[in-house]
């Protein structure tokens, strides 16, 4: 018996054939995982499912029957609930109010807040989805805010739960939790739609397994019959490193230097506390840490992007603390950003001028006052052929990427600036295996460029694999220097929960 | 020396404030009308024009039947059609929701001017034509001072109050209140929960057109029973201010209308005191305190009052 069945479907956008004769078959009470590279059209896929774009061809049964789903609200009353890549939250609204939206209990003519709080309450419990109903969604962790997305599904009723990449914005306990949550809920009897780039993940979670490439399905797999390589095959047609090596590389001398660092978060309170460390040209330093422990305000403000309580900041020895994000630019460094929406891209701009942003003050794309769009999109349709940015069309809007392949043009945007010195954060969030990879090989050509680097990531995988120093950070503080040929996984594991490097060698 | 003598003696004036409701209450229905736009996610600057044509039509209207009620219906008729344009232009086809705004504000300014000549026979000022009168509140009339403030005014500064508790009550503790809050902050959110954001972005541009339709009946029948070209004087403006200087609340847009009341009242009564002599040169600069005190509260408080996230932003569905 199949919950979800979607047959043949295609879906175009101008320029783009986005789904090319999907099917993708769901059976009842499983967790089927959709995986494929960025831009593969899994996203397209599920909000068709949801209604929220109609498909060009194709038919879609639900437990066996056709529907038509017309919009979101058709899709509810299938009993479909979706948890979107970007979350769908009223920021400035309630986690009670945010759940019980657009099916609010009321009492006469009034919205019945106190029965709101009181069923959001008793499906938190009952599939331990922890949160706090009365806080506002800007106040409350991505984590949470996740469990508030999978709360309203169930709170309408939800039967098929879609989860696009839940797990790209989670800590690795965090994704345990999800797992866990993922787990009750089939037991339940729900069937769960999940994309994930992890393929360990895939691996762990699910049951079967369906494999898309360029908008095409390549493979339907059950999970316990394949493992990790065979999956990356198919997903990206050739064998994938999953790990890449590392040549040896001597560092050269000190680019850049921090001494005494603090900085205080938006609340107020101390985010960096009094951290110290150098970048050596050449060198990869990695930055661990759980997410929230400092490394958004220290990224921040190293970049010029909030300021700093004291200290200092050096740059090939001349003292920057205070310099505007130009300033550093015209200096020579770079920054991807963590959060490629808020501080990457601008998603109304078509790629070309986003891939400019940051130097579209100067030669050669701007003489005077005038942009000079001919070195533009000559320029833009190079760097894209060469970081492989899909579809590769220049005049395609910001936010109408994948978002991986959004990663993709801001990554590229910064390399190319030809720096002396990377601030790399989350460089491969929500990127697939074969983008990994590539990513990964240009940040080791920037590092035998004799480009300092500085890599802060939540992947231990990555900065494991990256770094030549790893520095671990909790709750400001930097608890250590380790090698990552001199540690364990465990070690640093247990830095980044607040012990020093002392007592994590004592075990 | 004088002078403070002659603002201790505006001060301890039950008139002053008076002077200071009535003043405030057009500036209330019509940021009323901002915040139910605004807090739905459209812009409506538009609120002048339609403050102006609601004035012309409540007159017109008065005139023709000899009823200032018809003459105050028809306002909030001709302000729900204006502001449907509004809807229309910014809503329906995502236009730029300050251009579409400005446009309206002088078409109102060019109907308004073109059908005085071919109904009232003279432009400038219409003649006397009814106004509504002042409610006395027997009780409340006789106690001294708040008596004098309150006991006995026009029934539009109740309905002004009566229309902030409404609408309060309506955007905080009903579900409409929540999705109209919900669709100005993230309309793709509303939208995947089946929430039609068009129609409730239709709904507060049209509530908007009512509250600034009768903002507009006040200043004609309301207050002095003729219609004069340009009448609104920018008071629509003054709304917005009100609008955001209150956060986008209906309880704070009144206390900020009251604000800039107080100080249009103050500059009146300080003209007509007979301590100190007001010339006619420096009497333009008195008439501009509440636009100087809007500049200032602008520029001070926009950063600090939220501003719908989605204000200003049209929505526009996928495939
Ligand atoms: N609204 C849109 N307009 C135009 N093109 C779009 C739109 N949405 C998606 N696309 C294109 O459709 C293709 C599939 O995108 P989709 O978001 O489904 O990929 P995905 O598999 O979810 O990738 P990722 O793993 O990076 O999230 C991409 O080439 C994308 O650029
Ligand atoms: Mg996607």
């Amino acid at each position: 018996m199949y919950a979800v069945e979607m047959v043949n479907i295609v879906k175009r956008f101008p320029g783009v054939l986005a789904n090319d004769h999907v099917t993708v078959r769901v059976k009842k009470g499983e967790i089927h995982a959709i995986v494929g590279e960025n831009g593969a059209g899994k996203s397209t896929l599920m909000n068709q499912l949801y209604g929220l774009y109609h498909p060009d061809e194709g038919e879609i049964f639900i437990n066996g029957e056709k529907v038509v789903i017309r919009g979101p609200k058709d899709a509810i009353k299938l009993g479909i609930g979706m948890v979107h890549q970007h979350f769908m939250l009223v920021d400035t609204l309630t986690v009670a109010e945010n759940v019980v939206l657009g099916s609010e209990p009321v009492k006469g003519l009034n919205f019945d807040m106190k029965k709101a709080r009181q069923e959001v309450k008793e499906l938190s419990e009952k599939y331990g989805l922890f949160v706090d109903v009365d806080a506002k969604i800007e106040d409350i962790p991505v984590g949470m805010q996740q469990r508030v997305e999978i709360i309203k599904t169930l709170y309408r009723g939800a039967n098929i739960i879609i989860l696009d990449e839940p797990t790209a914005v989670l800590t690795p306990q965090e994704v345990e939790e999800l797992f866990e949550i993922m787990r009750k809920l089939k037991n339940d009897g729900k069937t769960i739609l999940f994309i994930s780039h992890k393929l360990h993940e895939v691996m762990e979670i699910s049951n079967r397994i369906t494999v898309m490439r360029l908008g095409k399905v390549t493979g339907e797999l059950e999970t316990s019959k394949t493992n990790p390589k065979e999956i990356a095959r198919h997903m990206v047609g050739r064998d994938v490193v999953l790990r890449v090596s590392k040549e040896p590389h001597e560092p050269k001398d000190v680019i850049f230097e921090i001494k005494d660092l603090v900085v205080k978060d938006n609340r107020g309170l101390t985010a960096v506390n009094d951290v110290s460390f150098n970048v050596r040209k050449g060198e990869i330093v990695g930055i661990a840490g759980v997410a929230g422990n400092g490394q958004t305000e220290l990224v921040e403000a190293i970049t010029g992007l909030r300021k700093i309580e004291s200290g200092h900041i050096y740059f090939e020895g001349k003292e920057v603390a205070g310099f505007t994000p130009r300033q550093l630019r015209e200096l020579g460094m770079s920054h991807i950003p963590e959060d490629r929406l808020k501080h990457g891209l601008i998603e109304e701009f078509e790629a070309y001028y986003n891939i400019i942003l940051g130097q579209h003050y100067r030669n050669p794309f701007a003489n005077g006052a005038f942009l000079n769009h001919n070195n533009i999109f000559k320029y833009s349709e190079d760097l894209m052929e060469e970081f492989d940015v899909r579809p590769r069309k220049i005049d395609h809007l910001g936010g109408n990427f994948s978002g991986g392949n959004q990663q993709k043009l801001v990554v590229g945007r910064e390399i190319r600036t030809n720096p002396k010195f990377l601030v790399v954060a989350q460089p491969t969030r929500g990127l697939d295996v074969g983008a990994i990879e590539f990513i990964h090989k240009q940040i080791l050509k920037m590092r035998s460029l004799d480009v300092g680097i500085l890599l802060i990531s939540m992947e231990l995988e990555e900065i494991f694999s990256l770094s030549d120093r790893i520095l671990v950070m909790y709750e400001g503080e930097i608890m250590g220097e380790v090698k990552p040929e001199e540690t364990t996984i465990e070690e640093v594991g247990l830095m980044m929960t607040g012990h020093r490097i002392e007592e994590a060698r004592r075990g | 020396m004088r002078v403070l003598e002659a603002i201790f003696l505006v001060f301890i004036n039950p008139l002053f404030y008076k002077i200071t409701l009535t003043a405030a209450t057009p500036l209330i229905f019509a940021s009323l009308g901002g915040v139910y736009s605004e807090i739905t996610g459209v812009v409506n600057i538009a609120l002048e024009g339609i403050m102006l044509l609601g004035a012309f039509t409540s007159v017109v209207f008065t005139w023709l039947t000899g009823n200032v009620w018809i003459g105050v219906f028809m306002a909030v008729v001709s302000g729900v059609a204006l502001a449907w344009f509004h809807a229309w232009g910014s809503i329906k086809w995502a236009g730029n929701q300050v251009v579409l705004g400005t446009a309206l504000i002088l078409i109102a300014q060019g109907i308004t001017g073109f059908l005085m000549e071919p109904i009232f026979g003279k432009p400038g000022q219409t003649d006397f034509v009814g106004k509504v009168e002042e409610l006395r509140i027997p009780g409340l009339a006789d106690i001294p001072f708040l008596g004098k403030i309150i006991g006995e005014t026009s029934p539009f500064v109740y309905m002004a109050f009566a229309a902030v508790a409404f609408s309060w009550w309506l955007i905080y503790k009903t579900k409409l209140g929540l999705r109209m809050r919900s669709v100005g902050e993230n309309p793709e959110a509303a939208d995947t929960l089946g929430i039609n954001v068009y129609g409730i972005r239709y709904f507060g541009v049209l509530m908007s057109g009512v509250w600034a339709g009768l903002a507009g009946a006040y200043l004609s029948v309301g207050e002095v029973g003729h219609f004069r070209e340009l009448m609104s004087g920018g008071r629509g403006f003054i709304a917005l201010a009100a609008m955001i200087l209150g956060n986008y609340n209906p309880v704070g847009a009144m206390l900020a209308s009251l604000l800039f009341g107080a100080s249009s009242a103050f500059a009146n009564q300080m003209q007509s005191s007979s301590l100190i002599h007001v010339s006619a040169t420096v009497k333009p600069l008195f008439d501009m305190i509440p636009f100087i005190l809007t500049i200032i509260v602008v520029a001070g408080f926009v950063g600090k009052s939220h501003v719908p996230k989605a204000d200003g932003v049209p929505y526009e569905k996928e495939a």
